[in-house]
């Protein structure tokens, strides 16, 4: 019986289908908003824990630890201070440290950011399950004027093996400050990561000290131009200052001790951070901004719901004749109060659905896209449990609405008995 | 035993004058009974009052020996659904179901007359069945949207769906008040014949006092109302 209830509700919203349309797109659209927010905010999170893994340590001037995880992992905004070479060296001498990577940034070439390091970065950096980097073609740079592109840097600029690149001081456009007069050569390319290294150029330290010698100043000086290339090969380049370093620990045990030592020590104060815990503290950030979304995306909802509940009621009075008839040929109250609330509940069960399927279309077609513009990965986009939990909750809520209609329905259909006066 | 036993019936809507005031009604089985009254006078009222979906201040309504004022609400429409068929004045048929789910649509709430149509597929022949006998039987027609039927057919589509599964009393308010002359005595014809074939006891009302004569018996809701709340 309840099935035929059931077709009977079916066969109605069939019979209005124009109204029943758009109210199920207009709870597909809430339905997706909310899902599409949720998920480009996984995306986001998963591409950012995916970035950098198997670091336990990341040091450099002090500032705050969310700032120098953004500018040394994400190359998102600068360093204001740098630490000096000997400290980097007192940091890779002590006993509980395994491994580092010293890295220098401020330099750039048509918007992507120039990294300076040495092997060690191609040994140690680690993302995603702690996948090591991997050349797609060339070599590591061996000479101060080679460089090493990320896949993105090569494939939207068109570098092969052998371009040369003129990096520009700062992180402008270029022009002016161009380092025109030491071009780089590109020495090898990375394979793609779906990490801000897809768009990074790295080169060696002493390329980064060579490019700025005589720009001590911070602008070209007048003499710069009459140091020939021999000149500078003939100097001591070991970089005077890093930007940050990477640092893995020969124990794990020892990670809070060695991150409180190194933020304690005497001398050139430093900030070490832990990767992971920074990252949470950025999430904290970011929560707040997530929880609005998410809460206006949820209010979106409602608004669709709500539109359910105004097509049903709008429906209700050419419907008291029906609900008449319904009675006349046996229909119980029970069976009209289950008619419009089946009605509510396949309106949202179909809108929700609808907005799931939304959801999985658009990331289709724009997921590519986010992926390579602000590096969410689409892994965790697919269909995961909240579409299921979702299409529930959207579901209850309807049947719940639906039995606002199906009460004045009933009331009505109670009080006209088997006339209607139209 | 009478199929509709009605004693010392008084109804009122809400706190109003009586409307209803009825010493004593009934309607045989088998009986085809015409019932006059203009309108405004109860006589739809008084047809709710037996179909079971209003309630009286006082009295009794006996239908097939069962006390609808002492059944509870359920037990009332369950009986309704079980026993009873019901035709309107107009717009009898649900629009969106087809003809024939216009005919079996009493077969949705009672499984009594489901069983008694013939179940399942035996049910769509029957409508068929009824729907032929009341002369609507091209393919092309049943196929159609019931909206788009004339008012003289979606009438004998509402008698089918009266008559499915054999109930033992048929209602019909004022069923013809939309139909030509013409027309009107050919579907009381109709309406007797099958209520006769299947054995239903007939309640037809109406206000217009010439058609008394298609029916075994005539009365006027005047000579039995005792009210002068009616207009």
């Amino acid at each position: 019986m309840g099935l035929s209830i059931l077709g009977l509700a079916w066969r109605s919203l069939m019979n209005r289908r124009g109204s029943a349309l758009l109210t199920i797109l207009a709870v597909a659209l809430s339905v997706s908003l909310f899902l599409g927010v949720d998920k480009v905010r996984n995306g986001a999170r998963a591409g950012f824990e995916n970035t950098i893994s198997g670091t336990d340590l990341i040091v450099g001037a002090p500032t705050g630890q969310i700032n120098l995880l953004l500018y040394s992992v994400f190359r998102l905004g600068s360093a204001t201070a740098e630490i000096s070479w000997d400290t980097y060296q007192s940091i890779a001498d002590r006993d509980d440290v395994a491994w580092t990577v010293p890295i220098s940034l401020g330099d750039s070439h048509r918007g992507f950011r120039v990294v300076g390091t040495n092997d060690s970065y191609f040994e140690h950096y680690r993302h995603g399950d702690g996948t090591k980097l991997r050349l797609a073609e060339g070599k590591l740079f061996t000479d101060i004027y080679e460089a090493v592109l990320g896949a993105d840097v090569a494939r939207e600029l068109g570098y092969e093996v052998g371009s040369e690149v003129v990096l520009t001081h700062g992180l402008g456009a270029g022009g002016l400050t161009d380092h025109e007069n030491r071009p780089f050569v590109v020495s090898g390319i990375l394979a793609p990561t779906g990490t801000p290294v897809d768009r990074s150029i790295h080169v060696s330290l002493e390329g980064i000290t060579a490019i700025h010698v005589g720009w001590e100043s911070g602008t070209r000086s007048p003499f710069a131009d009459t140091i020939s290339e021999e000149m500078i090969r003939g100097f001591d380049l070991t970089p005077k200052s890093v930007t940050a370093v990477f640092v893995g620990l020969e124990r794990r045990g020892t990670l809070l001790r060695t991150q409180r030592a190194l933020n304690t020590q005497s001398g050139e104060p430093l900030l070490a951070i832990i990767p992971g815990m920074a990252l949470g503290e950025l999430w904290q950030v970011t929560g707040i901004v997530e929880r609005a979304l998410i809460a206006v995306s949820v209010f979106v909802i409602a608004v669709g719901l709500v539109s359910v509940l105004t097509s049903i009621l709008t429906s209700l009075n050419e419907r008291r004749r029906e609900m008449a008839i319904l009675r006349a040929t046996g229909a119980r109250p029970g069976h009209i109060f289950f008619l419009m609330v089946a009605e509510a509940a396949l309106l949202g069960l179909l809108g929700a659905v609808a907005g799931v399927l939304l959801v999985q279309i658009g990331l289709l077609v724009a997921g590519p896209l986010l992926s390579s513009a602000y590096g969410i990965g689409i892994g965790g986009l697919g269909l995961s449990a909240i579409d299921g939990w979702t299409v529930l909750a959207v579901f209850a809520a309807a049947t719940l609405i639906g039995t606002i209609p199906a009460v004045m329905a009933l009331r009505r259909s109670l009080a006209d008995g088997l006339t209607v006066k139209l | 035993m009478p199929v509709i036993d009605i004693r010392d019936l008084r109804f009122a809507w809400d706190d109003g004058p009586a409307l209803l005031d009825i010493a004593e009604y009934s309607v045989l089985p088998g009986e085809r009974v015409f019932l006059r009254g203009p309108s405004g006078s109860g006589k739809s009222t008084l047809l709710g009052l037996i179909a079971g979906v209003l309630e009286p201040q006082a009295g009794k309504v006996e239908v097939l020996g069962h006390d609808m004022t002492q059944l509870s609400g359920p037990k009332r429409d369950a009986l309704r659904a079980d026993r009873l068929g019901v035709i309107f004045q107009m717009f009898n048929l649900v629009p969106y179901l087809s003809l024939v789910q216009n005919v079996t649509l009493p077969c949705r709430f009672s499984s009594a007359r489901r069983k008694a149509a013939g179940g399942g597929d035996g049910m769509t022949r029957e409508a068929e069945r009824l729907l032929s006998r009341l002369g609507l039987s091209d393919p092309k027609m049943l196929e159609r949207p019931v909206t788009e039927l004339s008012v003289g057919q979606q009438q004998r589509v509402a008698v089918a769906r009266a008559l499915i599964g054999g109930p033992d009393i048929v209602i019909a308010d004022e069923p013809t008040s939309a139909l030509d002359a013409e027309a009107r005595d050919r579907f009381i014809e109709l309406l007797n014949e099958e209520a006769a074939r299947s054995g239903s006891a007939l309640l037809f009302v109406s206000h217009d006092g010439s058609l008394a004569g298609h029916f075994d018996r005539s009365v006027d809701l005047k000579e039995i109302n005792r009210a002068k709340g009616g207009v």
